[in-house]
């Protein structure tokens, strides 16, 4: 990882499990995070990617102060936030803010959206009613919202604007760490194009950091300066956008770049249904976690746990047998 | 040839209090024995609204108003229920969406997938009914089909589900087989296996394939031809090299064009200005005028259609 650049906030083997019924009796244990790292660096933005029931929400959501972890370290200006509930947190809480996915569901429906935008102004500031209005309107322009919207309820806007209404109430306090989990994902194909350019335009305009969420690689491939991809609630390849995705290196990473559609790729082929499904997060597989998936696994494989490698220039990857296939 | 299904002009327009919404106005597609057509467009467009008229699934205030849906030369529009009965699920039928909702969650899948065979056939035992869906659950790749026929839905992940509904389609070897946007709620991966599964079979059953998303880049990994539709209209219409390759209409090329890439380095995006119209307030001319770079005067009048070399096209700025 580069050295240069000023960490803003670091994850350090941060763990969840969640008690889950799995009969009328029993509970088990669902293993949702097992040892997360990362750094995010400032003004940068870190992409993590990773199929459903990956982990990758339950990260967010354990920095964002929703879930607390159950072992680990989230460092966040010098201070552990890990197992801190959001009130516990002071004023830390309002310089980390999320962009949830839904845009259907993430703002009031009985709240006009002037309402919706005013209240983190009211709740982290001091400022008078004519400063928070000014706010209100300067964010207005710069998300390209008209002024006529602030009268209006959520229902009244389509899925991009509410998208620019979710984005513009977390941009509301200036946040440091900005928590996109999934912001397009809802929205037309042509609304996307539009969301990431603005999420792009304000970072630039606001220097704040980002950690995006998606399943969606071929978004990853433009808003991202580094990405970790993660399996099973760990990071199994960590790298800078460019040297991922001209040289993938595990075998996870691969099969998911490999059956992303684009224009100029042909449909996988029959191997492609070797590729199975995530496991459970229940029943965790003894050695690594991806060997199910995998088509160039070993017996060692199903024996012990392979650690995050630093194969050089800050490229990390979780499995031994790089190099060899 | 003749076409196996022939859409003429077809006109679905709901009566809503608000007024008249044309979701679907005007479409004219053909689809041919063993041919993979994709339907395009973002949420509104009626791509599903033109699936659900093929198999007359349009509840009032909707109503088909005009064409004709040929399958096989027999006209569909204004078949009685009972007709429509003996149709769906057994020559033409339908994949949707979300797997979750589209399996009943209280009976087990192997009683879902039996009853299709028994309503269609009637000299069928339930003994052979059971054999051949063990044997096309094994055909989609569903680890322990004897198993999962006694399972409920919610003992199977999403992509064993679309699986189940895939194999549920194919059980009565429909010559039709729609699937609206049958892979939007499962990741890449997962995919990548249904898409691989349902164009080897749909060869493999000899059946023809609607494809409707509004993902391009499936279509184009998929389709034989492409229809485009906006605001309720075909826009542009043809083979798949064509559309993919060389898009015409602006739309195409704008929706193609905002597609992320790897090669350029995070700079912005090329984006289609401002949203849809709404089917309520579609503007005068050109629907798609308001958010076109070339659109002038000309564009306040509808486009007609024009034929370039066997593509279909709407648009007074491409000749």
């Amino acid at each position: 990882m580069p050295q240069s650049e000023v960490k803003l906030l670091e994850v350090k083997n941060v763990q969840k499990v969640f008690s889950v019924k799995v009969g009328t009796f029993e509970k088990r244990d669902l293993h949702a995070l097992n040892g997360v790292n990362f750094d995010i660096y400032k003004g940068k933005t870190l992409s993590l990617v990773g199929e459903s029931g990956c982990g990758k929400t339950t990260v967010g959501k354990v920095i964002l102060g929703l879930y607390q972890a159950t072992k680990g370290e989230v460092i966040f200006r010098d201070k552990d936030i890990a197992k801190l509930s959001p009130s516990a947190r002071g004023d830390i809480q309002k310089d980390i803010q999320m962009i949830f996915q839904d845009p259907y569901s993430s703002l009031n429906p009985r709240k006009k959206i002037k309402t919706i935008l005013e209240q983190p102004l009211k709740i982290h500031t001091n400022m008078s009613k004519r400063e928070r209005k000014e706010a209100i309107l300067s964010l207005c322009d710069d998300v390209g919202i008209d002024y006529s919207y602030l009268e209006r309820y959520p229902h009244q806007f389509s899925g991009g604007q509410r998208q620019r209404i979710a984005i513009a109430r977390a941009m509301m306090l200036r946040p440091e760490l900005i928590l996109a989990d999934e912001p397009i994902s809802a929205l037309d194909v042509s609304i996307q194009a539009q969301i990431l350019n603005l999420m792009m335009d304000l970072q630039e305009k606001y220097n704040s950091t980002m950690l995006f969420i998606t399943h969606d690689i071929s978004v990853v491939k433009h808003i991202s300066d580094y990405i970790a991809v993660m399996y099973l609630g760990e990071i199994v390849e960590y790298a800078s956008k460019k040297e991922l995705f001209a040289n993938p290196k595990h075998p996870y990473t691969k099969m998911l770049f490999s059956t992303v559609p684009d224009i100029h790729t042909p449909l996988a082929t029959e191997s492609v249904l070797k590729t199975g499904e995530i496991q459970s997060p229940i029943d965790l597989p003894k050695g690594c976690f991806s060997q199910n998936r995998c088509l160039y696994k070993e017996d060692s494989c199903m024996q012990t746990h392979p650690e995050l490698n630093d194969l050089g220039d800050g490229h990390l990857a979780r499995c031994p047998l790089i190099g060899k296939f | 040839m003749n076409a196996l299904l022939e859409v003429k002009n077809l006109k679905t327009h709901f009566f809503t209090r608000q007024g008249v919404v044309k979701s679907v106005d005007g479409s004219s597609f053909s689809i041919q024995k063993g041919e993979i057509l994709g339907i395009v467009g973002e949420s509104g467009a009626g791509k599903s609204i033109t699936a659900f008229s093929i198999l007359g699934l349009i509840d009032p205030p909707g109503r088909i108003v005009d064409g004709e849906i040929l399958f096989d030369g027999k006209n569909l529009v204004g078949l009685s229920e009972e007709e429509f009965r003996q149709i769906r699920g057994n020559e033409i039928s339908m994949i949707f969406q979300d797997p979750q909702t589209s399996l009943n969650p209280v009976i087990t899948i192997g009683e879902q997938m039996m009853e299709a065979i028994l309503y269609h056939h009637k000299g069928v035992s339930k003994k052979e009914a059971y054999n051949s869906c063990v044997e096309i659950l094994k055909t989609v790749g569903l680890p322990a089909a004897q198993k999962r026929m006694k399972s409920y839905p919610h003992q199977l992940s999403g992509g064993m589900k679309q699986r189940v509904v895939i194999a549920m389609a194919l059980l009565n070897n429909p010559k039709l087989l729609i699937a609206d946007e049958p892979t939007t709620a499962l990741d890449v991966t997962i995919q990548a296996q249904i898409l691989y599964l349902m164009k080897k079979l749909s060869q493999e059953f000899h059946s023809a394939l609607i494809l409707i998303t509004h993902d391009i880049a499936v279509v184009s990994q998929l389709c034989d031809k492409i229809a485009v539709m906006y605001a309720g209209r075909i826009v542009e219409y043809g083979k798949k090299e064509d559309i993919i390759f060389n898009p015409l209409h602006p739309y195409t090329k704008g929706l193609i064009e905002c597609l992320p890439k790897l090669n350029d380095e995070k700079k912005r995006l090329y984006q289609i200005p401002g949203i849809m119209p709404s089917l309520l307030g579609l503007p005068s001319g050109c629907y798609f005028k308001d958010r076109c770079e070339l659109a002038d005067e000309q564009c306040d009048i509808y486009p007609e259609k024009q034929e370039i070399d066997g593509r279909i096209l709407f648009c007074h700025k491409v000749k």
